[in-house]
C-alpha cells in the first residue's frame, strides 16, 4: 500500500481523518497515533506563529479561543509560501467572516494594523532625504512636486480606534479606548515599527501620497478630510521618523 | 551591501549554534566557545530592516551556514522555483560558507505545511530526490548538504535503508551530507533500531556539518517510547555519547547546537556548544 503526499497532506491537515494506512512503526505494527506527531507539529508550529504575528488579537480573544481561531484560520488558508514572516495576509478578511468574533466590530481593522507592523519590519532600508531640502524648496514648487514614503510606511486607516486598541493592549497605563474613527500611520525610524494615529485629515494626506499624486493634491485632501488639517504636524511626524525618501520636482 | 572581505569559504571544525536574534549582543561582545553560526534561510528573506542588518554585522565575524527549511525537496511536485530564487537571492547576498536541506519534503499542492514530513525509500523516490538535488546544486552553483530526518514511522512501501538511500544519493549528485546525532537518535529509538549500527552503515566521508540538540520523551498506543525532536532543550547523554562515538570515527566536523524553542540564557547555549567544542578538541583531525 502505498501512501501518496495528498493522502498524507489531507491526514495531517484534517485530524477528524483516517490516518494513512502503510505507515509502521518500524517493527510492523501500524503507526497508530505516531502519526498525530505531524498533525501537531503542523497544527502547533502555525498557531505560533500566527500567535507572534497578531498579539493584539491574541490578548482581544483570550489565548484559548485565540488557539480555536487559529486551528479554523490555518486549515483554511494554509501557507502559500515557505517564508511565513508574513503568514496570516488573510486574517483580517477571516475575521470579517468568522461568526464567534463577530460581536468585536474591530477585530479586523486591528488585525489590518498588525500585519502592517509586520511588514514595516521587513521591509527594504531607505535613506531620508535632509530637512535642508524641503526648506530650501520653494513653496510652489513643493506643492506640484511627488513625495515618496520609505517602503517601511503603513497607512491603516479604520473607523474604529484601532491605535488606542493596539496601546491600551501593548502599552503599560494606556488608556482605555474610547470610541473614534483612527487612521494610523506605521513608521520605522530605526529597526522598530512604530504604530502612531494621525491628526485629522492626516489619513487622506498620506493615502493621497502613497497613491503617487502631488504633494498639493494630498494637502487638498487632507484639508477636504478635515478642515482643522495641520499640515506641520503631520509633516514633522514624517521627517522625524526619516519616512521622507525622495522629493521630485517637476518643472 | 554587504562587505565580502571576511567571506568564509568554509565552515570551521568547531562549535556553532543556531542563531536566534536575542543573542546578538553576546555573540559580538562574549562569544565564548561559539565559532560559527547557522539561519534558516526563510526567516533572512525579508527586505530588508534588523534581521538583514544584524546578519550584516555577525557576517563580519562569523562564518555562516545556510540552512533550509522549506525547499521540500522529498516533495513529488516540482520543486518552488520562486523559492529556489530565493534561496539563491540570499546565498549570493550572505556568501555562507554551507548551504544544507533536509531529506523531507514539506510543500504539497502548493500549500507549504512548515514541517518536515517523510517519505518511503525506493528507487522511485531516490531518482526524484536526486534530480532536485541535481537542479539546487545548479541553481546555487554550489555544492549542498542533506540532512537525516527523525523519524516517527516507517513505510511499508520502502526498499532502502535510510543509510543506503543517502549513499545512494551522494553517489549520484555529488552533494555531501549533513549528519544530526540527535535524529539518529531519535530514529532509531522510535524504529527500535541500533543507532550505532546506523552510524556505522552512514558514509561519513561525505559529512560535512554536524548537528546536535534536545528532544521530548513520549510513548505511542503501545506504550513504546516515541522521542519527538523537539530542539526545546539540552542535547541529551546518549545523544552526546553517540557524538563523541561519530567523532571519534570521523574526526572533527563542524558541530552545531540547535535550540529552536523555549531559549534559554546565553550561558546555558554558550555551555552545550562548549560540551561540544571539547569532544571535538579530543581527536587530532
Amino acid at each position: 500500500m502505498n501512501v501518496t503526499q495528498r493522502d498524507f497532506h489531507d491526514a495531517v491537515l484534517d485530524p477528524k481523518s483516517d490516518r494513512p494506512n502503510g505507515l509502521s512503526d518500524g517493527t510492523g505494527q501500524p503507526a497508530g497515533r505516531r502519526f498525530d506527531v505531524y498533525r501537531n507539529n503542523v497544527a502547533v508550529s502555525l498557531t505560533e506563529a500566527l500567535e507572534t504575528a497578531f498579539p493584539v488579537i491574541t490578548k482581544l480573544v483570550g489565548e484559548s479561543n485565540f488557539k480555536l481561531l487559529a486551528g479554523v484560520f490555518l486549515r483554511q488558508h494554509p501557507p502559500a509560501s515557505p517564508v511565513l514572516m508574513l503568514y496570516g495576509a488573510e486574517m483580517p478578511s477571516f475575521l470579517v467572516g468568522f461568526a464567534p468574533t463577530q460581536s468585536i466590530g474591530y477585530l479586523p481593522d486591528v488585525a489590518r494594523l498588525e500585519q502592517a507592523m509586520r511588514e514595516s519590519y521587513h521591509a527594504a532600508d531607505a535613506t531620508p532625504i535632509g530637512p535642508a531640502l524641503l526648506q530650501n524648496t520653494p513653496p510652489e514648487a513643493l506643492l506640484a512636486s511627488h513625495v515618496t514614503l520609505a517602503p517601511s510606511v503603513r497607512l491603516v486607516r479604520s473607523s474604529w480606534p484601532i491605535y488606542s486598541v493596539w496601546a491600551y493592549n501593548m502599552i503599560e497605563g494606556a488608556p482605555k479606548p474610547a470610541m473614534a474613527a483612527e487612521d494610523v500611520i506605521v513608521l520605522r525610524a530605526d529597526m522598530d515599527p512604530e504604530p502612531t494615529p494621525l491628526p485629522p485629515g492626516g489619513g487622506a494626506f498620506v493615502e493621497t501620497i502613497l497613491n503617487g499624486a502631488t504633494f498639493r493634491e494630498a494637502v487638498d485632501a487632507g484639508a477636504a478630510q478635515a478642515p482643522d488639517f495641520d499640515l506641520t504636524k503631520v509633516l514633522s511626524l514624517l521627517i522625524g521618523a526619516g519616512a521622507l525618501t525622495k522629493l521630485e520636482t517637476s518643472k | 551591501m554587504l562587505d565580502t572581505s571576511h567571506t568564509f569559504d568554509r565552515l570551521p571544525q568547531a562549535a556553532g549554534i543556531g542563531y536566534k536574534a536575542q543573542y546578538f549582543t553576546d555573540l559580538m561582545n562574549e562569544p565564548g566557545a561559539v565559532q560559527w553560526l547557522e539561519i534558516h534561510a526563510e526567516n533572512y528573506m525579508g527586505d530588508g530592516g534588523r534581521p538583514l542588518a544584524q546578519l550584516r554585522a555577525l557576517s563580519q565575524r562569523f562564518a555562516f551556514s545556510v540552512h533550509g527549511v522549506g525547499l521540500s525537496i522529498g516533495g513529488e511536485g516540482r520543486l518552488d522555483a520562486d523559492h529556489l530564487s530565493r534561496l539563491k537571492h540570499l546565498n549570493d547576498w550572505l556568501r555562507p560558507a554551507s548551504f544544507s536541506e533536509h531529506l523531507a519534503w514539506s510543500t504539497h499542492d502548493s500549500h507549504f505545511l512548515n514541517d518536515l514530513l517523510p517519505l518511503p525509500y525506493t528507487n522511485d523516490t531516490l531518482t526524484r530526490v536526486a534530480n532536485h538535488i541535481d537542479e539546487v546544486q545548479s541553481a546555487l552553483g554550489r555544492q549542498m548538504l542533506l540532512e537525516n530526518p527523525s523519524s516517527y514511522l516507517a513505510f511499508d512501501e520502502s526498499t532502502l535503508t535510510e543509510t543506503d538511500f543517502l549513499a545512494e544519493i551522494v553517489r549520484k549528485t555529488g552533494c555531501g551530507l549533513l549528519l544530526d546525532v540527535n535524529n539518529v537518535f531519535v530514529s532509531a529509538t522510535n524504529l527500535g533500531t541500533d543507532p550505532i549500527s546506523y552510524i556505522d552503515a552512514f558514509p561519513l566521508e561525505f559529512v560535512g556539518e554536524i548537528h546536535l540538540a534536545g528532544h521530548d520523551e513520549e510513548v505511542d498506543d503501545h506504550d513504546r517510547p516515541l522521542l519527538i525532536d523537539s530542539h526545546n532543550r539540552e542535547v541529551a547523554e546518549p545523544v552526546w555519547a553517540l557524538y563523541s562515538y561519530v567523532i571519534e570515527k570521523a574526526g572533527k566536523r563542524p558541530s552545531l547546537i540547535e535550540w529552536d524553542s523555549d531559549l534559554p540564557e546565553w550561558n546555558v547555549l554558550e555551555a552545550e556548544a562548549q560540551r561540544a567544542e571539547t569532544v571535538l578538541s579530543g581527536v587530532s583531525a
